[in-house]
């Protein structure tokens, strides 16, 4: 993304994702503030300014990723830092209350949006904020953000990796890959749902197909089952259980492997398969019920990802969003699966900044229609 | 075990056990009555006092396929009656599938002191697929839940081949099936049956799996669901997306703070599970471009809400390009398939099968609301026989297009009037059929009981087929008419009209003469229209039709001018031009039908120097000539006409059966011996008669070469709704367009 003079977007810089059950905030710090600008800045957006950069947390909810943050970002020739907050979509009315309680609309700003939410909550963000969304297609900004965040590094460091050895505990290890030339990519997006996208070249993409067995229903179904109350929790939770109480392997039907269709003995069979005994539902831990549906949905994302990219012919298979965060047990899987059942054929891989890349695709389209 | 009966040495049982229910396949030799008819010796008798020729009841044996289900509650009761029908047999070794052969292996072993062979589940579910698939018409259906017609049948595609089969059982199995013994397993899924029970039983508390389709089929899953609607408050409509599609399962559950109802959830899950399985059926079937998915496994298995599910998720991720295909029979794929393997040495596969109806159960009650108690019975209890055809079927080879053929002119299941008319006017039927069939054993001391059997079981076919017209395949006239036959023949009367026969056909030889005398003094414009009127008239006589047998019985003076002055003429000559060379006949009544009327037309076209393959039924059904009697039949015809003996002895006239029992015709399903002498004598017209054959089946088949439809309609329903009268006529000369 390059923009080729210096925009007259005024600050500050914004990009906005609502999904389903988060909402991404992209925010671009300028570090190159003259003395003519810092006297010209208004209060308000000095104090906004402020408020992001000097806390990691807002509210009870909010969450800056500090260690996503790229620093010394050439953006529109002005120089700064990106920083990555998130909070979730059921807070979203107290945020557009915040932002008029800061009297964001006396900035004159554009607010660009994308996400189911840029529609849900248009009508809010103008009654309640008096403020004017520009909304932007979901796809289009996921698209162009993974393609900008990966053409700039992260800090220096690769933004595009993958997993060797990924079973392996010991030999496992996470090794930067270039992405340099990517096309064609199947575009594997986990967020409450998950979105495919088959990407030919910047602008030529389609949505392969979805599914609705995403992160939200590894997270619904484990507040069900386990009682717990945030991803994290889940998530710590699936890390200490055995999905193989849970689950029905191979050679719990076959004795060992499935020769005759060559399925290996550890494959899952039935996913809470030994569920539908009582004795088995009575000695399962909620632990092992958090791990096995971590292992179903992930398992089922990486089956469908195959078959698209054996449909499409792809053999790059890039994963991100949100699911992915803190979620080394998916992303190892996620790898390995694709590895093991295409024989080697498919690799997959993942970026740093998981489930941003939607919101700074809308910060792209903000300084792109300026 | 009441239920099975007439089991002789069967020369093995197969098992496969799964689940909990034990399905059961056994193959018994059975005996039953058939009705045959042997010529006299003639010479130097007074003939005409003796009937034409015997008639005698003989003991036959067949071999029949059984196959049932129930629960393994009943193992050990199930065992004994195996056991019990093993004594006289070779048999060592008994084949078993599914996870109860592990299960059960040493119960089996222990009581029946034989060796239990486990069987390769997929290989077994596969073979019996493939024979499904290929001998039982109607096997395969769709599922509409929307529609009239909740399940939509298929005919039989002549080439069954390539079809993937997704079977969900605990687990869901891709199988990509290219032959008789080439298949492939491409994919799978652990999302399957085992996951909606296993989780269903953890999010509901709720423990059988039955149970939670029911709480499932009345659940909302929007409450527990993220729908593309909610993530994109009211405004999705400008996105071209539907707002109901569901964006997130179990979406909306992502607190521990709110309660969720057990049928909401369980909802829910059905959802995802089906439109899972579905997604990934679909991206199998387009990587390997196949449209044709049949759906089988314990999740499917007769359960209309997940045969809903999973056609709705087919229809949506294929945008409509490819079919969801149930089968009727899918429960006993497995059964059959190890049925198959164990019996290799007899090579079943040789031979082609039927579907007994009256011995087998229906497909089941749609919902369990409705009639909940056929529904456990049929769901734990439920049988199918397959009886062993003596010779091998196939299709009529000037059949336009074998894949398009459907023999059926009105489809029952979906014509609720007609539905209504034709089982009102079986029933009204049934005591005469009943009193007949007692009637034509006069001898024997126990033919009332058997009649009442026989009208009790029939009349509850009836009934069954009111509730559920999809019973047993597309309802048709067609599989009224034959199940009664199926229901006579298991009471033991395998030919009620016998006597009848024998002596119309005595009678109408007896006149035979003259009207060839009559004939002949004809010119030539005079006789082709005289020839055509004698077929349509002798076609009145037909016992079979209510409207005729009232007038027979009533004036048993009724006779064959009489009949033809009741005709409106109607004749078209199709014997201008030049001769055909080969006339294929299906003929349809004893009697007048058959000699007064069919022969002095074969008689005509033989004197053209077209030949004529004269079909005739295999079995009795109705008064409708078999093959045997029209052997008999025609040597007396030779005997006195020049024409006919010359062309006899000259095979320019053939004699063949059809391969069928039934008072109406399948030229899918027709003896193979008569397709390789219609090919090889290259049959370029064929004449079928009769209300059954022209009317109720093949009024639209369309032939590749000329055909000729003709019937007198002798039902005044059929006549109206055809826009006629009693009595009309239907005569349907074809020529297939170039």
């Amino acid at each position: 993304m390059e923009c080729v003079q210096r925009r007259k977007q005024i600050f500050p810089w914004f990009g906005l994702d609502i999904g389903g059950t988060l909402v991404k905030l992209v925010y671009f710090e300028p570090k190159d503030i003259t003395a003519e600008e810092e006297e010209e800045e208004v209060e308000n957006l000095k104090s906004i300014r402020k408020y992001l950069t000097s806390n990691v947390a807002y509210g009870s909810t909010g969450i800056r990723d500090v260690h996503l943050e790229l620093r010394d970002l050439t953006l529109c020739g002005r120089k700064g830092n990106l920083h990555f907050i998130r909070f979730p979509t059921h807070d979203m009315p107290a945020f557009i209350q915040m932002g008029s309680e800061k009297h964001f609309s006396s900035l004159h700003t554009t607010l660009c949006a994308t996400g189911g939410g840029a529609y849900k909550f248009e009508q809010d963000f103008r009654t309640m904020g008096d403020l004017e969304l520009c909304k932007l297609d979901e796809l289009d900004c996921l698209i162009k953000g993974v393609l900008y965040i990966d053409s700039v590094g992260f800090n220096g460091h690769s933004e595009c990796y993958y997993f060797e050895n990924p079973t392996d505990a010991e030999r496992c290890q996470k090794l930067p890959f270039n992405l340099e030339n990517p096309y064609p990519l199947l575009l594997v997006n986990i967020g409450s749902g998950v979105s495919i996208l088959a990407v030919y070249s910047k602008d030529n993409y389609k949505r392969v197909t979805g599914t609705s067995l995403g992160g939200g229903t590894f997270f619904g179904l484990c507040c069900l089952l386990t009682g717990c109350s945030t991803f994290e929790e889940a998530l710590e939770m699936a890390s200490h259980g055995d999905s193989t109480k849970v689950d029905k392997l191979v050679r719990d039907i076959y004795g060992g492997d499935y020769e005759r269709f060559g399925l290996p003995g550890w494959a899952v069979a039935s996913s809470f398969g030994n569920m539908m005994s009582k004795e088995k539902r009575e000695s399962v831990s909620k632990e092992d019920l958090a791990r096995a549906t971590l292992i179903t949905i992930t398992n089922n994302i990486g089956s469908i990802a195959r078959m698209c990219a054996l449909n499409e012919n792809i053999n790059r298979v890039v994963f991100v969003g949100n699911f992915l965060r803190i979620n080394t047990i998916s992303m190892r899987l996620l790898a390995y699966a694709l590895d093991y059942w295409s024989k080697g054929q498919l690799k997959a891989l993942f970026l740093e900044h998981e489930g941003y890349f939607g919101a700074v695709g809308a910060l792209l389209g903000l300084l792109d229609s300026a | 075990m009441g239920l099975l009966r007439g089991c002789g040495g069967g020369s093995g049982s197969r098992t496969p056990v799964r689940g909990s229910l034990t399905k059961l396949a056994y193959y018994s030799t059975v005996q039953h009555k058939v009705a045959r008819v042997r010529s006299f010796d003639h010479s130097g008798k007074d003939i005409d006092n003796e009937p034409l020729y015997e008639i005698s009841v003989q003991e036959e044996i067949t071999a029949r396929l059984h196959f049932i289900k129930f629960e393994n509650t009943y193992i050990e009761t199930c065992l004994d009656f195996i056991k019990d029908h093993l004594v006289n047999t070779e048999t060592k070794v008994i084949k078993a599938t599914g996870g109860g052969a592990y299960k059960f292996k040493d119960l089996i072993e222990k009581k029946l002191g034989l060796k239990v062979d486990k069987e390769d589940v997929m290989t077994c579910l596969i073979k019996g697929c493939n024979f499904v698939l290929r001998n039982i018409p109607h096997e395969v259906f769709a599922y509409q839940k929307d529609s009239d017609t909740e399940f939509r049948f298929q005919t039989n595609h002549p080439n069954i081949f390539p079809y993937l089969l997704v079977n969900i059982g605990s687990g869901v199995s891709i199988v990509k099936v290219e032959s008789e013994d080439k298949f492939e397993w491409i994919g799978g899924s652990s999302i399957g049956g085992g996951t909606f029970w296993g989780l269903g039983a953890l999010l509901t508390k709720t423990k059988k799996f039955d149970e939670l389709l029911q709480l499932a089929s009345k659940g909302q899953h929007t409450n527990v669901d993220m729908l593309v609607k909610d993530v994109y408050g009211g405004a999705y409509q400008t996105l071209g997306l539907s707002g109901n599609l569901i964006a997130s399962s179990f979406g909306k559950s992502t607190t521990a703070d709110k309660e969720f109802s057990k049928e909401d959830m369980a909802k829910s899950l059905l959802h995802m599970i089906s439109n899972d399985i579905g997604q990934l059926a679909c991206l199998h079937a387009k990587l390997h471009n196949l449209d044709k998915i049949y759906f089988g496994g314990f999740f499917i298995r007769g359960h209309p809400v997940t045969m809903r599910t999973i056609t709705y998720s087919i229809n949506f991720f294929s945008k409509g390009e490819v079919q969801a295909l149930f089968l009727r029979h899918e429960g006993y794929l497995g059964a059959i398939g190890a049925f198959l393997k164990g019996a290799e040495q007899d090579n079943p596969n040789q031979y082609s099968w039927g579907e007994n109806y009256a011995g087998s159960s229906g497909l089941m009650s749609t919902s369990p609301d409705v009639s909940p108690l056929q529904r456990t019975r049929s769901g734990t209890f439920d049988m199918l026989e397959m009886d062993r055809l003596e010779r091998p079927l196939v299709n009529l080879p000037l059949l336009k297009d074998p894949s398009t053929y459907i023999p059926d002119t009105v489809d029952l299941t979906d014509d609720a009037m007609a539905r209504k008319y034709w089982l009102t006017c079986f029933e009204e039927a049934l005591d005469g059929v009943a009193k007949r069939a007692a009637a034509s054993q006069p001898d024997s001391v126990d033919a009332q009981e058997r009649a009442e059997k026989f009208r009790q079981k029939y009349w509850n076919k009836l009934q069954t087929l009111r509730q559920q017209p999809f019973a047993y395949g597309t309802l048709t006239v067609r599989s009224l008419l034959d199940t009664r036959e199926h229901c006579l023949n298991e009471f033991s009367f395998p030919d009620p009209y016998s006597k009848v026969k024998q002596k119309e056909n005595g009678i109408a030889l007896k006149c035979f003469q003259s009207v060839i005398e009559s004939l002949d003094s004809l010119d030539w414009e005079e006789r082709q229209f005289a020839l055509v009127k004698g077929l349509l008239a002798g076609n009145v006589f037909d016992w079979g039709a209510k409207a005729v047998s009232d007038v027979l019985e009533s004036e048993p003076q009724f006779g064959f001018e009489e009949a033809k002055s009741k005709l409106q003429g109607k004749g078209r000559s199709l014997l201008e031009g030049p001769p055909h060379k080969c006339a294929l006949i299906f003929a349809d009544n004893s009697g007048i039908d058959i000699i007064l009327g069919v022969f002095p037309f074969v008689r005509e076209l033989l004197s053209r120097g077209t030949e004529v393959i004269l079909a005739c039924n295999s079995g009795p059904a109705l008064n409708d000539v078999t093959y045997s009697e029209s052997l008999i039949v025609t040597e007396r015809i030779a005997a006195m006409d020049p024409v006919i003996h010359s062309a006899l002895r000259d095979e320019k006239l053939l004699l063949v059966q059809t391969g069928s029992s039934s008072p109406c015709l399948d030229l899918s399903r027709l003896d193979q011996g008569l397709a390789v002498l219609v090919r090889e004598r290259q049959t370029d017209l064929v004449v079928i008669e009769g209300m059954g054959r022209a009317i109720h089946t093949n009024y639209y088949a369309v032939l590749r070469c000329e055909s000729l439809k003709l019937a007198v309609i002798k039902n005044s329903w059929l006549a109206d709704r055809l826009g006629g009268k009693i009595f009309s006529v239907i005569f349907k000369y074809e020529v297939p367009c170039k």
